[in-house]
């Protein structure tokens, strides 16, 4: 399937969801209106990143009244997009909500919630339990939520289950100014996973990662479509920006009639070595 | 070994930062005390590229027994950069308080001198209605060699993750005069006072070391396998530690269940 990809990388307004949520229809119009068929927007797009003790004032049940309006023009294009999320028992979850036909049709919770260096995501949000392709009229979408492509093992499961595409949506803070490609460390990292995993599972990778300073961090951008063959096909600067890329599925067929990675994946031997690995661990004292 | 820079990219980020996160606020504009030296030299220039240089007020605040020339460099500054400026002498201001003060001593006087600075910046940020720069490198952060409310207060301070030497890899990529960058670092606060003899080595040595010690995590001990003198670890491991209330608010004793700071914590950029 042939469709192009609109990466709609944005500057959410901290703790200002009625705001954010205005820009996301006028952006996600202006992808529609240049054919864009799939709308994606960063990690927590609809509120900010570093909320701390706001996560419960942006909070949205996933039925909440006022996405009606992303959901209505989901009519139009697929739109995924960043929000916290509160569960029926009062959980707060760092979502990605999947819209299409005109309503909600998937929500990804964020998995791996870093906690470490300047991150406090463990403090405030609670985790996701799985990695589940979407079946939409795009394909099979995997849907992950930053720090999650960094462990292989998120986008491996969406491999298994037979994704085409990665939306990876990202709030990447940039570290790192000594280097020489003028670029920060951050995003050289995030370049080579990126590539990296595109070859490595025959997909194409979506990468939608945020603009604009919170609290002195700087988000790098540079969201880009990667194809199977791990080429970069769009990509973004760090400002805002609406970019389109190609989902080729040509490039997809071929790529994996060249490289049959999935084909010859064993994933029973995976399994088999994994619960191997944990009685050994577990019948090994420290 | 010089600490690398990216210096091209470092200024771009830095630009961007004062520029966005001021405008945040409502600010097009910002003040900042040009000293004649490197740090301020390097955060007025980034402050031409944000903000432009007719928005950008360059403070001069010479006290009487500044060194001359510190006033001569930075006037030169000035018109290089294209600033606004305005020149205070903060000498009346500060020897009508040191007057009626008896057994000052330089350190003491010292501080007086920089806390009036920080008063005519502040004062001058709500008539310029510009947010007032900081001017002190992450060396100076973690040593704490900085004057608490006086050189260390400000809004934005551009230039506190880069340390001294980058700092002046910096600002030799952003056309600061050579007369600046060679000159030995003072914060000129008595005659001839200079950084690297108060502090007791030079700044291209302790950077390597903060690097180590901080950004890379080597233990103390570490320090000391990988070459460094003993006796510096010791002080600058002391130094960073002896200083860390400089770089916090002060504290509140908890006592509710939501404390300022302890579990009352929200961005800064709230709402912005």
């Amino acid at each position: 399937m042939d469709f192009l990809v609109a990466l709609a990388q944005t500057r959410p307004v901290l703790g200002a969801l009625g705001e954010n949520l205005d820009r996301h229809l006028e952006v996600a119009e202006r992808a529609i209106r240049a054919r864009a068929r799939l709308v994606v927007f960063p990690e927590l797009s609809l509120t900010g990143y570093h909320l701390r003790d706001l996560v419960p004032d942006v909070a949205l049940r996933a039925d909440d009244r006022r996405l009606a309006r992303l959901a209505r023009l989901s009519r139009r294009a697929s739109i995924a997009v960043g929000a916290v999320e509160e569960s029926d028992d009062h959980r707060f979850f760092n979502s990605a909500f999947l819209f299409e036909g005109g309503s909600l049709l998937a929500v990804h919770r964020k998995v791996y919630l870093p906690d470490y260096g300047m991150f406090e995501e463990g403090r405030h949000f609670a985790a996701g339990d799985r990695f589940e392709p979407v079946q939409s009229r795009l394909g099979r979408l995997g849907l992950l939520i930053c720090e999650d492509l960094w462990h292989l093992s998120s986008s491996y499961l969406h491999f298994l289950r037979r994704a085409d595409s990665l939306l990876c949506l990202a709030a990447s803070p940039g570290r790192g100014v000594t280097g020489t490609e003028g670029e920060v460390g951050t995003a050289r990292a995030w370049n080579t996973l990126l590539e990296a995993q595109a070859l490595a599972f025959t997909v194409h990778v979506v990468f939608c990662n945020r603009v604009g300073f919170e609290d002195g961090a700087y988000f790098w951008g540079g969201s880009k479509v990667v194809s199977p063959f791990g080429r970069v096909v769009a990509q973004a600067a760090d400002g805002e920006e609406l970019v389109l890329g190609p989902i080729d599925g040509g490039a997809l067929r071929r790529s994996r009639m060249l490289t049959p990675l999935r084909r010859d994946e064993k994933a029973l031997l995976t399994l088999r070595e994994i619960e191997r690995t944990i009685r050994v661990e577990r019948e090994t004292p420290p | 070994m010089r600490l690398p820079l990216d210096a091209p990219l470092a200024t771009r980020l830095l630009s961007l930062f004062l520029r966005e996160e001021a405008g945040k606020f409502g600010f097009r504009r910002a003040v900042l005390g040009l000293s004649g030296g490197v740090d301020s030299a390097v955060t007025a220039a980034l402050a031409a590229l944000a903000f432009g240089g007719r928005r950008v007020l360059a403070v001069l605040l010479p006290y009487r027994q500044s060194s001359p020339e510190s006033l001569l460099l930075a006037r030169d500054l000035v018109g290089r950069l294209r600033l606004r400026s305005v020149e205070i002498d903060i000498t009346p201001m500060a020897d009508g308080y040191l007057r009626g003060v008896r057994g000052a001593d330089r350190v003491r006087r010292g501080n007086v001198l920089a806390r009036c600075r920080m008063t005519v910046l502040y004062d001058l940020s709500a008539a310029w209605r510009g947010l007032v720069l900081g001017t002190s490198d992450k060396s100076e952060l973690l040593l704490g060699y900085t004057t608490l409310h006086g050189d260390s207060a400000s809004a934005l301070n551009p230039i506190g993750d880069l340390y001294k030497t980058q700092v002046l890899a910096l600002g030799a990529h952003l056309g600061v005069p050579e007369a600046i960058l060679r000159r030995p670092p003072s914060p000129d606060l008595w005659p001839g006072q200079s950084a690297e003899r108060e502090l007791g080595f030079s700044y291209e040595r302790v950077d390597a070391l903060l690097h180590a010690l901080v950004d890379r995590r080597y233990a103390e001990a570490e320090c000391v396998a990988a070459g460094f003198p003993r006796g510096l670890v010791r002080s600058v491991a002391g130094r960073i530690r002896a200083n860390q209330f400089k770089r916090m608010p002060s504290l509140v004793p908890k006592l509710s269940n939501r404390t300022l700071h302890w579990d009352f914590r929200y961005p800064r950029d709230w709402g912005r």
